[in-house]
């Protein structure tokens, strides 16, 4: 192991790490002198109390009422503080900054593939570069499963058919468990890897390594007119389909006349599900391409229409 | 509590009770004696733990070594999965409704059964359907869906009989729905002339809160398990996304039952330490009242929470919040709990009888238990330990540590009664410690492992965590032990434990007021209630103690 963990605490890797641990140390301390209480008051009592005990036993029962208020009072500002502590780390850690490094992840009985935006992809790990926003889009071939790394105290669901984030920025290089923490059948025990956290010189080196691929985006491009997408998207087609470039973040008119804004999610069901949603003034004629095209290649093709979306509009 | 019963001499057999009442088979299989009732679900449930611990000993094992070895990791998932569902709806959940809340609940209210005890037998032919049915699905092949289901990898995905064992729990279901009418009803309709709400013994109150969730949140459960076998075998999308359902909805409906579920296992447990705290510290409870409204509360804030179970699926940030708050304040009715019974030792005159250990195990056990269930509501922190063996561990010091030692101590503390056999004293004192001294080193051991990250349902392992692993095994052996010893000594006093007399730890409650064992019908002559619950007094306890001490 590159970082023997400071055994029982464990690493501390990321910007989240730190936080969450407060939060625990806190509860820990006051959880532990709350039981410590009630263990020493019990003693003391079975001490003082036993059968035969010289202590008298005079107005044994006290007005149990001003006692119940005390009790159920007391704890609740503690509590709704160390709520809204926590909650507010919480919502830090669901809310991905801008600007961070964008990684897809498709998980599948009993791997993670990841596929870097440069093209890069990898199996069950992961290399990062020290100091940057990493945020993970992530869905699941098959059941759910969780991308769990204890070292940045952080972990998400995986789920089939629905794209979920996860977000942290690493804070030391080394070499760290990932984890599926949602059971997810046989192997779900060794449905794990390493994130390996690289200084920037180590991180551009091994960016340097090997060929340089083809980016997501223009292996997306590829998809789009291989499974015949420009067949009906491009602006020379016979068949009235909407342009597709610079739609991602607008919003989009639907033909029940809501308005949503156009995000991951909502391409990936115009693609797999495309009567669920209709755009406006447009037959529903597009095929539905589930089972006809892979998780990864759907990533693809959505990269390249988030990348169309920098192109300026042509004239429509 | 006053009664007009006569004294009755310390003899066991030639006097008609109800286990001589008859001796066939048949009087047992076909009885409606709520009494007989309990003692059938007695022997079954015990029965199912044993089995559930078999499967817990062999995952202990197999987590000696990171590497594993001892079992595959396709049987290491049914083991779970046994173990999980086998604990919950076979054991923890009938535990202490079925066998001594049947048993005492006509008791302590002073009638003569429950409310309709032929619907009573047909709960526990419902509840050996039920288990008949697992047990076939794990003997056929077992079922490696972990006792949650969660789709699409139970409705889609997972081999073997998940739908055998879905039937099991269904049936078993309405057992439980059937049991709780039929307390809600008696405990309405059938109380003694004088009896009043605020004179019931507290465990009456449990067992009428666990009642009303077992009515209310089990059919939920039903419909759940029964869309999964919908999508199951007809392939009607309603969890698999890729036929059009959504995954999160099955966990919203299970945990709305399954939240509530923890409830219906720790309420009697908590009803059962509201009878002996006061017994054997010879005092009447501190706040009743409180503890009565504080039982209610936890029933109702129960359905409330089950949100804290996803706060890593993809529910909406706001909603986790909500839950979140709403399991922070769940907590404080439990907490008064905890302080009433602690004020109820205050001058007492406290002795340390094998029951007596068991609560004080208790109420340790379950503190812990309960606050580390702050950690988890808390929402960061619960980001990092969801899934881990952080929750394992909290959660078993509920159940296990909370709603086990309630039962044990349960049974220590009315065998006398059920059985008109007194048992080895010394011997239940060391099985209480032992079980004690395990439980602490099996599952202290897996907080840390969950904090340093370990997830659950884990075959093989990182080898950092293996020290941990280690002590908690050690600790189950310990435990195992512990377990076994009670099944020894309780059925040794069958044959050889001394008579126990009508009330052997000087009890108040109706119960008491019979002789051991009940006669078929309870009371001699129906039993009038003019005193208020829990009449005990230390004073007296003391005086008469230097008294015999002069004479
Ligand atoms: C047969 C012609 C046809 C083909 C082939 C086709 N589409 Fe479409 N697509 C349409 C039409 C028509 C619409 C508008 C109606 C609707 O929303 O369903 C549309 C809508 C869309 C939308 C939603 C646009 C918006 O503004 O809301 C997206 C995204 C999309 N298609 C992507 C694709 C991709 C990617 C492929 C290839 C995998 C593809 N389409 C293949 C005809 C087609
Ligand atoms: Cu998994
Ligand atoms: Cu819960």
């Amino acid at each position: 192991m590159n970082n023997p963990s400071s055994f029982p605490f464990p690493e501390q890797a990321s910007n989240l790490a730190p936080g969450v641990d407060w939060i625990f140390y806190t509860l820990t301390a006051l959880c532990g002198a709350m039981t410590l209480l009630v263990v020493a008051l019990i003693t003391l009592f079975c001490v003082r109390y036993r059968r035969g005990s010289r202590a008298s036993r005079a107005n044994a029962n006290p007005r149990s009422l001003p006692w119940e208020v005390g009790w159920t009072l007391l704890p609740l500002p503690i509590f709704l503080a160390i709520f809204f502590w926590a909650a507010k780390t919480y919502f830090r850690m669901s809310r991905p900054p801008k600007g961070a490094m964008e990684i897809n992840v498709v998980a599948k009985q009993w791997m993670w593939k990841i596929q870097h935006s440069d093209g890069r992809r990898e199996i069950n790990e992961l290399h990062i570069p020290v100091g940057r926003a990493v945020k993970l889009v992530m869905i699941s071939q098959d059941v759910i499963h969780d991308f769990y790394v204890p070292a940045f105290r952080t972990k998400q669901d995986v789920l089939p058919g629905r794209y979920t984030t996860e977000w942290f920025t690493p804070t030391k290089p080394g070499k760290y468990h990932l984890f599926c923490a949602q059971y997810c059948g046989l192997d779900h025990a060794i449905m794990g890897g390493w994130i390996y956290v690289m200084m920037p010189a180590d991180y551009a080196q091994w960016l340097a390594q090997g060929q340089p691929p083809d980016s997501l985006a223009a292996r997306g491009e590829r998809v789009f007119y291989t499974l015949g997408c420009s067949g009906c998207h491009a602006a020379n087609s016979k068949i009235r389909a909407p342009l597709l470039d610079g739609i991602y973040g607008k919003p989009a008119p639907l033909s029940d006349g809501t308005i949503v804004t156009v995000d991951d999610q909502y391409l990936r069901d115009s693609i797999l599900l495309p009567n669920k949603q209709i755009a406006a003034g447009y037959e529903p004629v597009m095929p539905t391409f589930q089972n006809r095209i892979s998780e990864e290649d759907l990533t693809a093709v959505i990269a390249y229409l988030k990348s169309l979306g920098s192109v300026e509009r042509n004239d429509p | 509590m006053n009664t007009e019963t006569r004294e009755l001499p310390m003899t066991l057999e030639p006097r008609a009770n109800y286990l001589n009442d008859g001796h066939s088979i048949r009087s047992w299989l076909l009885t409606t004696d709520h009494k007989r009732i309990g003692l059938l679900y007695m022997v079954s449930i015990t029965l199912f733990f044993f089995v559930g611990g078999a499967a817990a000993a062999m995952m202990r094992l197999e987590l000696l070594r990171p590497q594993g070895g001892l079992v595959t990791s396709a049987l290491y998932n049914k083991l779970f999965t046994m173990h999980g569902v086998i604990m919950v709806w076979f054991f923890l959940i009938p535990s202490i409704p079925t066998v001594l809340g049947n048993f005492l609940v006509p008791l302590m209210i002073g009638a003569r059964d429950v409310a309709f005890p032929r619907l009573n037998l047909v709960s526990w032919y419902l509840f050996i359907a039920g288990g008949a049915s697992a047990l076939w699905a794990i003997i056929a092949g077992g079922v490696d869906t972990g006792w949650t289901f969660y789709t699409p990898y139970s409705s889609t995905y997972a081999n073997g009989h998940v739908l055998a064992m879905a039937a099991g729990i269904f049936i078993a279901g309405f057992g439980s729905i059937a049991t709780g009418l039929n307390f809600i009803v008696t405990i309405h309709k059938m109380r003694a002339p004088g009896l009043t709400w605020f004179r019931l013994p507290l465990f009456i109150w449990t067992i009428y809160t666990t009642s009303l969730i077992l009515v209310l949140a089990t059919p939920v459960l039903a419909i759940t398990l029964t869309l999964m076998a919908l999508e199951r075998l007809f392939g009607v999308g309603i969890f698999n996304p890729a036929m059009g359902g959504d995954p999160l909805l099955f966990q919203h409906l299970f945990w709305f039952y399954s939240h509530p579920a923890v409830y219906i296992m720790i309420l009697p447990s908590m009803g059962v330490v509201s009878e002996l705290i006061p017994c054997f510290s010879r005092k009447s409870i501190f706040g009743y009242n409180f503890i009565a409204y504080a039982t209610i509360s936890i029933g109702v804030f129960g359905f409330l929470v089950w949100g804290h179970h996803m706060f890593v699926s993809s529910q909406s940030v706001y909603a986790g919040m909500i839950f979140s708050i709403l399991s922070f304040l769940v907590s404080i009715p439990s907490a008064i709990k905890v302080f009433n019974w602690t004020a109820t030792l205050y001058k007492g005159s406290i002795t340390f009888q094998t029951p007596m250990l068991y609560a004080f195990g208790f109420i340790g056990l379950f503190t812990i238990g309960g606050l580390t269930g702050l950690f988890l509501a808390a929402l960061a922190v619960d980001v990092h330990l969801h899934d881990t063996y952080f929750v394992i561990a909290h959660f078993h010091y509920i159940m296990v540590g909370g709603a086990v030692m309630g039962y044990l101590g349960g049974l220590h503390f009315w065998w006398p009664k059920i059985t008109g056999r007194l048992y080895c004293e010394w011997l239940a004192k060391l099985a209480a410690v032992t079980i004690f001294a395990g439980f602490n080193l099996t599952f202290f051991p897996q907080f840390i492992l969950g904090f340093m990250g370990m997830p659950r349902r884990y075959p093989v392992y990182a080898p950092e965590f293996q020290v941990l692993n280690v002590l908690s095994t050690a600790g189950a052996s310990i435990l195992a032990i512990g377990y076994l010893l009670p099944l020894a000594y309780l059925l040794w006093s069958l044959r050889y434990g001394k008579p126990a007399g009508a009330n052997p730890w000087k009890a108040t409650g109706l119960e008491w007021k019979t002789s051991s064992p009940p006669p078929r019908d309870n009371f001699a002559n129906a039993p009038v209630v003019t005193e208020e619950p829990y009449n005990y007094d230390a004073q007296a306890a003391e005086l008469s103690l230097e008294e015999n001490s002069h004479a």
